[in-house]
């Protein structure tokens, strides 16, 4: 009986470990260290984002924006950082704090205007998608700082920073869920807004604070991207949006918001990160990878909502 | 075989992991009869009645219909052998007409075109056969929630059901409304219909029914000739233990000297004038008719909604709560009539339901104090005596009765003074009334007050202190303890908007 329940539970790890297993067999290079490090290098960026965007989704909301923020990162930080030769530092706490005030201007559509979270996120991704083309002209922007390589190519031993960067944020987010009074008004208000804003959570509050959380981690998920890359590059963060979705989703977290783990999510994130790999290792071509991420995300979702169908009747 | 019954339901029994909802339970219908089905929450009978409409597959058990016997049925299976289920919450479009909606999904055409006409005149014909005046064009989201429930019994009429099922068909009507329900099932029983009616309102069942099948905890326990039966027997049935005393005792606490709460001329949310005080122990009943305006006194006093203009006093000093945080934090809390859509967070745990409000009170630098939590929770759940094993339990699969102590344990922890109920025993069974009673009683006997809106005469009498009545957003009357009188109370609530007591 409980075995059963924590299998049921934890089944997304299942399905993480099979993949493994199976990618492991298919070629032995999967497994070795070298590529299991590099996995964690390409997740990172994913990993970072689906933290801000687990928050959303557990409120039933939706962020369409994290891909232009993630690009808009890409081009202020790097233009600031080569063409007005502000120092890497402050080029990043700047870009940060943009990212996160188009996080709080998705949280004033949503929360203070009403409008629905798809269409709010969906406008915002346009224009500062278009913005980011305006300020380089289309342009990649390179040549940093050296050491602004430390976010995403540097490595403490083995483990890539950027990996590190995700692990502390994750941290951070299941911190903040589990531990904190906002993790249980992020439930609370997924489960039922009237009734949340009844026992005295102030919903428009939290809304903003959720959207500005998830401007602020597509942002940092930028700066990772933009130090591996070393180029801003105006389609850096392009349909990143759906890839961080199909995390979280695959990860557990409901689409009609209230429930989720943050557990799950990592192996959501891990399972795109390695089949992603595994794909390419197995010369998978690219347009095939595309088929299977969706088959993939179709299968996780309509498995769970069938189970849940099945409980109800 | 049994020509003698229409609908059987043979040793039904329905598990779900973990539970067996329904153990050897059967049920005979006979032909032109009204069958009320009767018992507490969770005794069984929605689950009962949803085997025969497929939407609850039984796991084994039979059910014959007209001598048929089936393992299953389907919602079709059940259209086609003539049963109709009236649930509380109707399938009605609000959008389209109400001869529209009669039609849905079979429309009246005249080759590819719907034919309107045709349409419309059967549906006065279906209408006046239930005696019900219906304009077939207006749209159902102009009815009134009666004539609403009206549309869905002349579509199963409409659809030559056998059997009507009605599930609390009164629930959400007005008293006027409840008496118009009554012909349209007298009328039916007439015409040879046979009817399964639940309700929780023994009185109406008196009126109604034929016989009387008791069920308890999923176990069929008793099947009674209505007129040979008493409404102590029936309660001693459902809750399977004698019930001597329907509101429990009060020791005096109230303190005239105190007032708590004090409105001066409050106007918002469609209300016009409201003046009240309340005081240190008191139980002030509002009592009135549904749309009278009680609800949005509430919104108004709990900072769910806007006041306009005039003054709120809380213990003297004047207040103006903006959201419902506002109000909790002043010590006012709302247990609100819609406990599933309003009162208790269903998807969350009982633990995070009590400490909701006071999450941020327990939390230091954002970090829940989790001993604080969890004994919070442990506290509230045995002084609400909530019977479950667990505070992790999901408040979803509570019990109504259940449900509506955990929202009350939620105030006790944050601690609130005065405590404003909307119709606080609505769906919830016999037993749980009790003691939800009890509870009451013992807040205003810590010296709480309690602002209690019920739509229930007795209820209203009989737990109240002194009443308040509202007709049409306005206050029409006032009664003391000793002048209770429900012919009074009526009188006031369905008193014109230019009532008499004005200030």
């Amino acid at each position: 009986m409980d075995v059963k329940k924590v299998v049921k539970s934890n089944a997304i790890w299942l399905v993480f470990i099979a993949m493994v297993i199976v990618f492991s067999i298919a070629n032995p290079n999967f497994i070795k260290p070298s590529n299991l490090v590099a996995i964690s290098r390409q997740v990172a960026v994913y990993g970072i984002a689906s933290i801000g965007m687990t928050f959303v989704i557990l409120i039933a909301g939706i962020d369409l924006s994290t891909g232009s923020i993630i690009t808009l990162v890409n081009i202020v930080c790097a233009y600031m950082m080569v063409n007005m030769g502000v120092n890497m530092w402050v080029a990043l706490i700047i870009s940060l704090i943009i990212a996160t005030l188009v996080g709080v201007l998705n949280g004033f559509m949503v929360s203070t205007l009403g409008m629905p979270a798809l269409i709010a996120t969906f406008a915002s991704q346009t224009v500062f998608e278009g913005i980011a083309y305006l300020i380089c002209g289309g342009m990649p922007i390179s040549g940093f700082d050296p050491n602004f390589d430390l976010f995403g190519r540097w490595s403490l031993g083995i483990v890539p920073i950027s990996a590190i960067i995700m692990i502390v944020c994750f941290v951070v987010g299941s911190f903040i869920l589990n531990k904190s009074y906002f993790g249980r008004y992020f439930y609370a208000i997924g489960g039922n807004e009237e009734a949340a804003e009844l026992s005295g959570i102030r919903v428009s509050r939290m809304k903003y604070l959720i959207y500005a959380l998830s401007g602020f981690f597509a942002g940092l998920a930028g700066i990772v991207m933009l130090s591996r890359t070393g180029s801003g590059q105006a389609t850096a963060g392009l349909g990143y949006e759906f890839d961080v979705i199909t995390c979280v989703v695959l990860g557990g977290v409901s689409v009609n918001g209230g429930f989720g783990k943050m557990s799950g999510v990592i192996a959501g994130v891990l399972i795109i990160g390695s089949l992603t790999n595994g794909m390419i290792l197995m010369d998978v071509n690219s347009y095939m990878q595309m088929v299977v991420k969706g088959v993939v995300l179709a299968l996780a979702v309509g498995i769970d909502c069938l189970s849940k169908k099945r409980q109800a009747a | 075989m049994s020509e003698e019954y229409l609908l059987e339901l043979e040793h039904i029994r329905k598990e779900y992991p973990g539970v067996v909802a329904l153990k050897d339970v059967s049920l005979r219908l006979r032909r032109g009869e009204v069958l009320a089905l009767i018992g507490e929450n969770g005794a069984g009978k929605s689950t009962l009645i949803k085997t025969c409409s497929g939407a609850v597959i039984p796991t084994s058990g039979k059910i014959r219909i007209n001598g048929k016997e089936f393992d299953r049925m389907t919602p079709q299976l059940a259209a086609e052998n003539g049963i109709a289920i009236i649930y509380q919450e109707f399938n009605n479009v609000g959008e389209l007409s109400a001869a529209e909606n009669l039609f849905l999904g079979r429309p009246i055409r005249k080759g590819i075109m719907i034919d309107r006409k045709a349409m419309e005149e059967e549906a006065a014909k279906a209408f006046a056969q239930l005696q019900i005046k219906i304009d077939p064009r207006e749209l159902v989201k102009n009815l009134t929630v009666g004539y609403q429930q009206m549309i869905e019994i002349a579509k199963a009429i409409q659809q030559n059901a056998q059997v009507l099922i009605m599930d609390e068909p009164s629930a959400p009507l007005t008293s006027n409304e409840v008496e118009n329900m009554f012909k349209v099932v007298e009328l039916l029983r007439k015409k040879g219909v046979s009817i399964i009616y639940i309700s929780h309102r023994l009185e109406e069942i008196f009126r109604l029914s034929d016989r009387i099948e008791v069920l308890r905890d999923g176990e069929y326990i008793e099947t009674l000739i209505t007129r040979e039966s008493t409404v102590d027997q029936l309660i001693k049935l459902m809750v399977g233990r004698e019930m001597t005393q329907k509101y429990p005792e009060r020791k005096p606490c109230i303190d005239k000297n105190k007032v708590v709460l004090e409105l001066k001329n409050v106007c918002g949310n469609g209300d016009e004038n409201m003046s009240l005080k309340i005081h240190a122990g008191e139980v002030l009943g509002l009592g009135g008719l549904v749309g009278a305006g009680r609800t949005e006194l509430a919104e108004v006093i709990f900072g769910a909604a806007k006041k306009e203009s005039g003054q709120m006093f809380l213990n003297g000093k004047e207040i103006n709560p903006r959201n419902p945080r506002e109000a909790i934090d002043l010590g006012i809390a709302l247990v609100p009539e819609d406990r599933k859509r309003h009162g208790a967070l269903l998807t969350n745990t009982i633990k995070n339901n009590i400490n909701m409000p006071i999450y941020e009170r327990i939390s230091s630098a954002s970090v829940i104090n989790s001993r604080t939590e969890r004994s919070n929770a442990e506290k509230y759940m045995k002084e609400m005596a909530i019977k479950t094993p667990s505070f992790q339990q999901h408040v979803k699969n509570l019990s109504g009765g259940n449900q509506q102590k955990v929202i009350l344990g939620k105030w006790m922890a944050a601690d609130s003074r005065l405590i404003i109920f909307d119709e606080p025993t609505r769906g919830i069974d016999v037993g749980a009334k009790y003691e939800i009673y009890k509870l009451i009683n013992s807040l205003v006997e810590e010296g709480r007050s309690v602002l209690m809106i019920s739509s229930e005469m007795e209820e209203l009498m009989g737990m109240s202190d002194r009443i308040i009545v509202l007709s049409e957003h306005k206050m029409t009357g006032e009664l003391e303890k000793e002048y209770f009188n429900a012919d009074k109370i009526m009188t006031y609530a369905s008193m014109a908007a230019d009532g008499k007591k004005e200030n």
